[in-house]
């Protein structure tokens, strides 16, 4: 089978479509982990929680898919990296999945019984759900930023040599905290557009203000550690982008500061940090004008600028080992092969669109704002 | 390799896989049955099939919510638990994967909130095409899943790249249209549409038993008993037998349920019952029915079906064959440019994965003597007893679900579900497609070992470097987590069953209203 685009080509696509399905499922299932984790704090009794709930209801299930297929797409585009990272960090995955899995049985179970004490049991429940893995994956991309401690043998076998409890440090942490105020800011701001005027929106628009300022503070002060923590790599010597994936076939070392270099090399990645900072103030600004667009914008910006920081900064790394660099996982060393990023692409430009279509169409046609009255009359809603 | 390591992600991963699937078939098939019942409100307009479809609605929502819970797992299971599996087949295991998401559980998932919040906002031809959506992506959810599994099974269209050290695709098309992932794919949404008409069947049952909402409880029956029937002889007759003459490890798992030692003059008999004996390699008391097994495995009378003992020698000329290349994969990785190694792995390459067999006894393959290979071709046979009985258990329930149905699909015409001895086999039959279908998973999965991928990596080889006490970790907190998920769905469904269908509901009417209405 001839494939029209090159094999290095291709690797750029594929790690491009990759921030892609990480902004995507940030941008979607972000409303509903960041909803969830506000919770029990926007709504205090049962009715307000109601009108929270019904707010991302019909959408959280459309969302989580993003995340699945982010599991999928690595798995078929870059297999190293689902192996190692999953594998290596072993129980934060664990936490993740059950944080998860309590999600959506949260959703569902807690409208069943009017009992309060079990509905503020589903509430906590789904205050986990939105809270863990919004942390955990911010502790989880630190962890990639620094470096995993793996290594590869000849046969291309993954052994880890690290714990759970390490993979928690200030910076980590931070990473972590940001993460939760980017979300939380999301959430609070489809909260903002999503439920009608009163003690909630009041709630949501306070909490939208606050994480908008903590979302900027926090990648503020995460940018400095990386400029002064020395994390880093480099690949020494002539860079095969059209060679085998397999990583011992390249010399990756560990250079000190190197995450800084992209931005001096290709000036135009410094927008990914720009949005970074500037979308926080754009929500800022759309809350307190009571602008529902561009508060949604402003915080879509965030997301967008913050993550794609982080693959930019990389560039091309996208999983450094920190006791092994000739282990690491880069862009020209750790994709699938060449005709399977060809075909994941074909399906890729074929559905994505399609996926998108219909999720814009379901949005609009359950758009609105969602009312206290709503919430008493739909015997659909939750 | 720590084989307590191995033993543990295996336990996991069919806890895991076996409780994901208590919610899946009944998605798979319910899913059609509202469509049905939903297309039969929108051409006669009448409410109560306006009611009858939201009401099994409902419970499809109970139970689709864990189904998708709990699928989450299996998404990043192989990641977890098996790297060394996904580092070694993710070219081509991780396509399906992900399509399956973009193509099948994105549709399902997004559609499925407007089915449950969308039925005052969308017209009723709107309202049952978003259900149909939801039906379709459900289904072909499965069918990628099975095109995954199908690869397994039957790894065609991929070959072993040394430069990479793993699988790699030579041709999508093959893999796509691999006929034993066709075969598993009717089959399997088969066995999800029985269990589900069982299932109407069964709670109708016990509505008409009490004599509560019979108008609602008989209709359902009707269009159960038609879908059931119709599945019922599907998933027998497309069951994936036919997929069991296709190559080597497909042959070895056809012998095995046979408990068929030797090779047999064609057409083969076919084994009903008996004892199979592993030690003596034989089987006791076998009664066998003539020509009937060289017909279904073959679909010919001339065809010869393999026994036990000839596939383990070919098992073992196929180890000596892959030492070959693995002697040449090594020498590959100490000079990329070794010509002679070149072409000794490229004459080898389609075994290479048989000489890994040695490797659960010595690090390196090439040290073995042939005593040792002999042992290693016999690890190839799966556990036989257990092959055996769980296929004639499997088999004898589906030949039940076929008269089940035809009994109903006579007593829909004959008495109208009046006869109570009938109402009470309708509730008793209840969870048996559960048993039948988590059998069937055993047994096609029992049947694959010791491989993971038939013929290419073996499952011991798969796992992840993990360490005894996290793999505990996980074991237990999913089985705390999925224990009390399964206590508290079974408690909803047994609420939202003695609650009923709830009559017509009138949105205008509601709107205005001064009562709050409860949630449900």
């Amino acid at each position: 089978m001839h494939i029209p685009l090159d094999y290095e080509t291709l690797r750029v696509i594929w790690w491009a479509l990759l921030g892609v399905l990480l902004i995507g499922f940030a941008l979607t299932d972000g409303y509903d982990l960041g909803v969830g984790a506000l919770l029990p704090f926007v709504g205090r009794s049962d009715e307000e929680r109601r009108l929270v709930i019904n707010a991302i209801a019909p959408h959280w299930e459309g969302h989580q898919v993003w995340f699945i297929l982010g599991g999928g797409a690595i798995f078929a585009a870059w297999p190293f990296v689902y192996a190692v990272s999953f594998s290596g960090f072993y129980l934060a995955m664990f936490l993740v999945l059950a944080a998860l899995i309590l999600r959506p049985v949260s959703f569902k179970y807690r409208s069943k019984h009017a009992d309060a004490g079990w509905r503020n049991r589903w509430d906590w429940a789904l205050f986990v759900g939105g809270f863990v893995p919004a942390l955990v994956f911010g502790v989880a991309v630190g962890n990639v930023l620094i470096g995993a401690p793996f290594r590869l043998d000849s046969d291309l076998r993954m052994t880890y040599e690290g714990s759970l409890l390490g993979l928690f440090t200030p910076f980590t942490l931070l990473t972590g905290l940001l993460s939760v105020a980017m979300l939380a800011l999301h959430g609070a701001g489809w909260l903002a557009v999503k439920i009608e005027e009163g003690p909630v929106l009041v709630r949501a628009r306070a909490i939208a203000r606050i994480a908008a300022v903590v979302t900027i503070a926090l990648f503020l002060v995460g940018g400095l550690m990386v400029a002064r923590g020395g994390m880093g790599m480099a690949i020494n010597g002539a860079v095969d982008t059209q060679g085998p994936s397999n990583p011992l076939l390249s010399a990756s070392v560990a250079a000190p500061g190197a995450w800084l270099g992209n931005y001096r090399a290709h000036p135009w990645m410094v927008l990914a940090p720009v949005l970074g900072l500037v979308g926080p103030l754009v929500a800022l600004a759309g809350i307190t004008a009571r602008r529902g667009w561009l508060n949604l914008a402003g915080t879509a910006l965030a997301t967008t600028g913050i993550i794609a920081t982080v693959g930019c900064s990389m560039f091309p790394f996208i999983l450094p080992s920190s006791i092994d660099p000739r282990s690491s996982l880069t862009v020209w060393n750790a994709s699938s092969s060449h005709m399977t990023l060809f075909i994941m692409l074909i399906v890729t430009v074929i559905f994505l669109p399609v996926v998108l279509g219909y999720t814009a169409w379901v949005m609009k046609m359950l758009g609105g704002r969602i009312t206290l009255g709503d919430v008493r009359s739909n015997p659909d809603f939750y | 390799m720590d084989m307590a390591v191995i033993e543990l992600s295996r336990l996991q991963f069919a806890l895991t896989a076996m409780y994901h699937f208590l919610f899946v078939p009944l998605t798979l098939g319910l899913s059609f049955m509202l469509v049905i019942m939903e297309s039969v409100y929108v051409i006669t307009k009448r409410p109560i099939w306006r009611v009858i479809t939201r009401f099994w609605g409902r419970l499809f929502g109970i139970n689709f919510v864990l189904g998708v819970a709990t699928g989450l797992t299996m998404e990043f299971e192989f990641g977890t638990n098996w790297a060394y599996y996904a580092h070694y087949v993710g070219d081509i295991f991780g396509a399906p994967l992900a399509i399956e998401g973009l193509m099948a559980f994105f549709l399902e998932a997004t559609m499925v909130g407007v089915m449950f919040f969308g039925w005052d906002r969308l017209s009723r031809v709107q309202h049952l095409f978003v259900t149909l959506l939801v039906a379709l992506g459900t289904n072909l959810s499965a069918l990628w899943i099975l095109i995954a599994n199908g690869w397994m099974q039957n790894p065609v269209g991929a070959a072993f790249n040394p430069e990479t050290m793993r699988m790699e695709v030579t041709s999508f098309k093959e893999v796509l249209f691999n006929p034993v992932a066709q075969a598993k794919f009717v089959h399997t949404v088969s066995a999800g549409y029985v269990c589900a008409a069982t299932f109407v069947m069964g709670v109708s049952a016990i509505y008409l038993l009490r004599g509560k909402w019979t108008n609602v409880a008989r209709r359902s029956m009707m269009v159960a008993s038609a879908f059931g029937l119709a599945s019922a002889l599907s998933v027998v007759v497309l069951g994936d037998e036919s997929g069991y003459a296709l190559t080597d490890n497909q042959k070895m798992k056809l012998a095995s349920i046979e408990a068929m030692w030797e090779t047999e003059p064609a057409p083969a008999a076919i084994t009903l019952i008996g004892l199979p004996d592993v030690a003596g390699r034989t089987t006791h008391g076998a009664i066998k029915l003539p020509y009937v097994m060289g017909i279904i495995g073959t679909r010919s009378l001339s065809g010869k079906i393999d026994g036990i003992e000839e596939l383990v020698l070919r098992a073992d000329e196929r180890i000596h064959s892959g030492i070959i290349a693995y002697d040449a994969v090594e020498k590959l990785k100490q000079d990329r440019g070794n010509i002679a190694a070149r072409a000794a792995f490229e004459a080898h390459k389609r075994d290479i994965g048989f000489a890994l067999l040695l490797k659960r006894y010595m690090p390196d393959p090439r040290q073995a003597d042939d005593k040792q290979i002999l042992k290693a071709a016999w690890d190839t046979v799966p556990n036989v007893p257990v092959m055996f009985f769980l296929f004639r258990g499997m088999a004898a329930l589906g030949f039940g679900f076929i008269a089940f149905f035809a009994m109903a699909f006579y007593c829909a015409s004959a008495c109208r579900f009046s006869k109570r001895w009938f109402l009470k086999i309708a509730v008793f039959m209840i969870p048996l497609p559960w048993l039948a279908i988590e059998g069937g998973w055993v047994l096609a999965e029992i049947g694959r070992q010791p491989w993971a991928v038939d013929g290419v990596l073996p499952t011991f080889l798969g796992a992840s470097s993990l360490t005894v006490p996290q793999i505990w970790a996980t074991i237990i907190g999913f089985t705390a987590l999925y224990g009390t998920l399964a206590v508290i769905e079974i408690r909803l469904m047994i609420a939202a069953i003695r609650k009923g269908p709830e009559e017509h509901h009138e949105p205008m009417a509601a709107a205005q209203g001064f009562a709050p209405l409860p949630a449900e």
